[in-house]
């Protein structure tokens, strides 16, 4: 019996027949990267191959790197394996990797999300033997509710502290949430301020031509007067910094799956948690496992122990493959605050 | 119910205080009275009698969302909260209600004569008819445990601003033993009768901790001192030949300490003091440690009894003659309070706390140091024009306790949290030196900030050695200054020591594990404080 098609070491997840990692968190000659978060598309590799949609964000974060693109779906070569890019709905240029060889299927998720967004490119099913899948979220309470509803709340929240002449400070990841967010939003519903992490990540998608609403970069010398009632999008770890000041008497929210449970958004301190997660859902966990037809499961992050009971019980050959993938985190890395 | 349920999301879409007030005196003018006077109740902690055990709510939220027990079980610590927990992971209702919150208690109320399928249908029917918030909030009827970040202070704040009663008065009216059963709005709230309720408590009146030194406080001829006592604090109520004894908490304990019963035949009736219940032998206090085996104990053995008999150390004299007399300053209060203790003989089980003698604020420092030795936890400062006020209120009583005991320890072990902090690492373990091993002795969950707490979680990714179930093991190399109010003997430990109130008070990056400290250094302590 050959070799497994994908092995798991602790530089990452491997390819032996194709001599490349994929997300690989040690230094490695070759990797495919699913997306450009610092968890998975880290700095020391020789060489990179990512969507042509995830480059941007990876030469932004990790600057003048070797980095080969592909379209989705496009098949390469290399060594003995095929590789292709499949859209995973995470953030903008995110992919699940499949590889096959002589007929044998396996995908790697990295991270993924079921449904639509309407800003990033929607996930597609992928048929395979053996399916690599995240589990940031599951567990049965976790469940979302449809966007359009999350987003009808931000905007009745937005426009009550408005009328009170408030501005409000949602917190949301700098790097992929906080332009979905952005992009959700009814621009003239009002002014729309950033925060620096997040403006130089808009840049980035603006210039890549992905849809955003104008948005003014705050500055010591911004005159916060000219935007009343403004909301404010920034980085979570800068609600509670000294940075909130200027704002004044503002109310808080955070936009991200965690704020389903009710404890997190209490410790966080905020006025309002929104519901918005770039991960799958226990639902859409499960669906999206189901329709890969996959008989073999990988669970990397998030709830591995339990969802890989909950999977063995369901009759899948499931196993718990050890990574140093993170998740959905509320606080981004040092790196991504700096820039 | 949907009004209940605006409310409570108005009060946890806030932490500005006046929202709160402004949220709950809308509520307590619009509502019906009915729905007042439960709300009161349930954010007093007063609750429906438990009708259903939470074990059938587990396994009839499981099976309604077709998922194993053992995955409802699994995601429980996880969200931290039984009721959050269900509300989440049910299927959506398939229908719509609005009736109101006393109907859903009623519905909460009759399970009690149901059969276990009839109970289960109507639980599974009022699931179906609640979205996730009303959801929550049945189920928090069902389990008890209210919690809607609002005090009783806040709430009586925002009653007397829908009443025009001043809160004062409130929250007089609002202590003891009333039920929604047992009275109603209009008599609790508007329109009281003082002789209606013989065993009604005062609010307790509660001191800050002093920070700094004393002597911001002014002039210390202005100001009483008394020792911190370590044991349970209590208000005594002798009225109408009986004897009532509550707790801080609005817990009646009359029956757990059943020697102060005597006090009936030495002080006279229409009388009422604040003071510490302490297990006490031989005319000196014990340690917390012997009174810690009577607490729980509904019911005494006469062992215990003899082991560690409790008096009332009485520091204060609220209600005399039949009058109340909180507004007199303390110095009047506490001259009567001695008149009344002082010629009582031995046998009858009160004292009266002494005041400590002290000329000026270095004196009052140095008797300070004396407290471990005298089994108290530090000292009171009282100023004498004060009257006896209601609640925790800044400036007339200080509390200046004994800094903590600490050891340095190194972290070994680390355990994700629950509801609040699920999603870090915040519980640890901790051990000291036993020649070249290091010996496991306490548990510390608080002390740090969300900042380190996230530092931390980090780490413990990072540094994980072994897993046991949700336990890590994880490089011995981060030491924490642990601080703690007292030590004690145990052969439930392996390293033969407990500990009292242990947190984390420092992060000591400046410490190598090696510089940590010993079992020696904790038997020492527990030899000189235990």
């Amino acid at each position: 019996m050959s070799e497994p098609l994908l092995i798991f070491t602790d530089r990452g997840i491997c390819c032996p027949a194709g001599g490349f990692y994929i997300d690989p968190w040690r230094p490695v000659e070759r990797a495919v990267i699913t997306h450009g978060h610092a968890d998975h598309a880290r700095p020391g590799h020789s060489s990179y191959l990512a969507t042509e949609n995830a480059a941007p964000v990876m030469r932004h974060r990790l600057g003048d790197i070797r980095l080969e693109t592909a379209r989705y779906a496009e098949q390469r070569r290399i060594g003995d394996v095929t590789v292709s890019f499949h859209p995973a709905g995470h953030v903008p240029g995110s992919a699940q990797v499949r590889v096959e060889r002589a007929g044998e299927v396996w995908v790697v998720s990295g991270d993924y999300k079921t449904a639509d967004d309407g800003f990033c490119e929607p996930w597609e099913p992928v048929r395979c033997h053996a399916f690599v899948t995240e589990c940031t979220f599951g567990l049965p309470v976790f469940k979302w509710r449809p966007q359009a509803e999350v987003v009808a709340d931000l905007h009745a929240w937005w426009r009550a502290n408005a009328l009170d002449g408030r501005f409000s400070v949602i917190g949301a990841y700098a790097l992929g949430k906080a332009q979905r967010v952005l992009a959700a939003l009814n621009s003239s519903a009002g002014p729309i301020l950033t925060h620096g992490a997040v403006e130089a990540t808009n840049e980035v998608a603006r210039a890549q031509g992905l849809p955003l609403p104008p948005t003014v970069r705050v500055t010591p010398e911004t005159d916060l007067k000219a935007y009343p009632g403004a909301l404010v999008v920034a980085p979570p770890s800068a609600l509670g910094s000294p940075w909130m000041r200027r704002f004044g008497p503002a109310s808080t929210g955070f936009a991200s799956g965690w704020m389903a449970l009710r404890g997190i958004r209490r410790r966080r301190a905020a006025d309002r948690g929104f519901v918005l997660s770039d991960h799958a859902d226990w639902d859409g966990l499960n669906a999206a496992i189901a329709a890969t037809g996959a008989e073999r499961v990988f669970v990397t992050h998030g709830y591995t122990q339990i969802f890989c009971r909950w999977l063995s019980e369901q009759g899948y050959d499931a196993a718990i493959v050890e990574t140093e993938y993170e998740g959905e985190s509320l606080d981004a890395p040092a790196e991504e605050e700096a820039a | 119910m949907k009004r209940f349920a605006d409310l409570f999301s108005r009060l946890d879409q806030t932490t500005r205080t006046n929202a709160k007030v402004e949220a709950l005196a809308t509520y307590f003018a619009e509502a019906p009275e009915s729905d007042r006077l439960w709300t009161i109740a349930l954010l007093s902690h007063r609750r429906p009698k438990r009708t259903v055990t939470t074990t059938r709510l587990r396994e009839w939220a499981a099976e309604r969302a077709n998922v194993p027990l053992w995955l409802f079980e699994e995601a429980y610590p996880i969200v931290g909260d039984l009721a959050e927990t269900i509300a989440l992971i049910l299927p959506d209702p398939s229908q719509d209600s609005d009736l109101p919150l006393t109907h859903w208690i009623g519905e909460v109320r009759a399970l009690a004569a149901l059969d276990e399928t009839a109970r289960k249908a109507r639980v599974l029917a009022a699931w179906d008819r609640l979205d996730r918030t009303e959801r929550f909030l049945f189920n928090k009827l069902i389990t008890g445990g209210f919690r809607m970040g609002v005090s009783q202070k806040l709430m009586t704040r925002a009653l007397s601003r829908a009443t025009g009663v001043p809160e004062p008065d409130l929250a007089h009216r609002l202590m003891g033993d009333w039920t929604p059963e047992s009275t109603s709005y209009e008599g609790l709230i508007l329109t009281p009768d003082p002789s209606a309720d013989l065993s009604k408590p005062y609010p307790f009146y509660l001191a800050y901790q002093l920070d700094e030194g004393p002597e911001a406080l002014g002039d210390p001829a202005l100001w009483a001192a008394e020792r911190k006592w370590d044991g349970i604090r209590g208000q005594l109520i002798l009225r109408g030949a009986e004897h009532h004894l509550w707790s801080r908490g609005e817990d009646l304990m009359t029956d757990r300490f059943p020697e102060l019963a005597r006090l009936i035949d030495f002080v006279p009736q229409g009388t009422v003091m604040d003071g510490e219940v302490l297990a006490f032998r031989d005319d000196a206090p014990l340690t917390f440690n012997a009174l810690q085996k009577r607490i729980g104990r509904k019911t005494v053995p006469k062992k215990l009894l003899a082991e560690a008999p409790v008096i009332l150390m009485a520091y204060d004299l609220l209600e005399w003659e039949g009058e109340d007399i909180r507004a007199a300053p303390y110095a009047e209060r506490r001259a009567t309070l001695e008149s009344l203790v002082r010629p009582l003989p031995a046998e009858a089980p009160i004292r009266l706390s002494p005041l400590v003698d002290f000329d000026g604020w270095d004196r009052l420092a140095a008797e300070r140091e004396r407290s471990r030795e005298l089994c108290a936890e530090g000292v009171m400062l009282k100023r004498l024009d004060s009257p006896y006020r209601d609640g925790r209120r800044k400036g007339d009583w200080w509390k200046w306790k004994v800094d903590p005991l600490t050891v340095d320890a190194v972290m070994v072990y680390a355990q994700q949290g629950a509801g609040r902090r699920a999603n870090l690492f915040t519980d640890f373990t901790f051990a000291v030196w036993s020649g070249g091993d290091l010996v496991p002795f306490t548990k510390a969950y608080s002390g740090l900030t969300d900042e380190e707490f996230r530092r931390i979680t980090s780490w413990v990714r990072r540094n994980t050695l072994e897993r046991y179930g949700p336990v890590r093991a994880v490089k011995p190399e981060h030491v924490f200054e642990i601080a703690f109010e007292g030590i004690q003997e145990s052969t439930r430990h392996k390293s033969g020591v407990a500990l009292r109130f242990p947190r984390m008070a420092r992060w000591r990056h400046d410490k190598p594990p090696g510089e940590a400290n010993t079992l020696e250094d904790l038997r020492a302590m527990l030899a000189a404080y235990g």
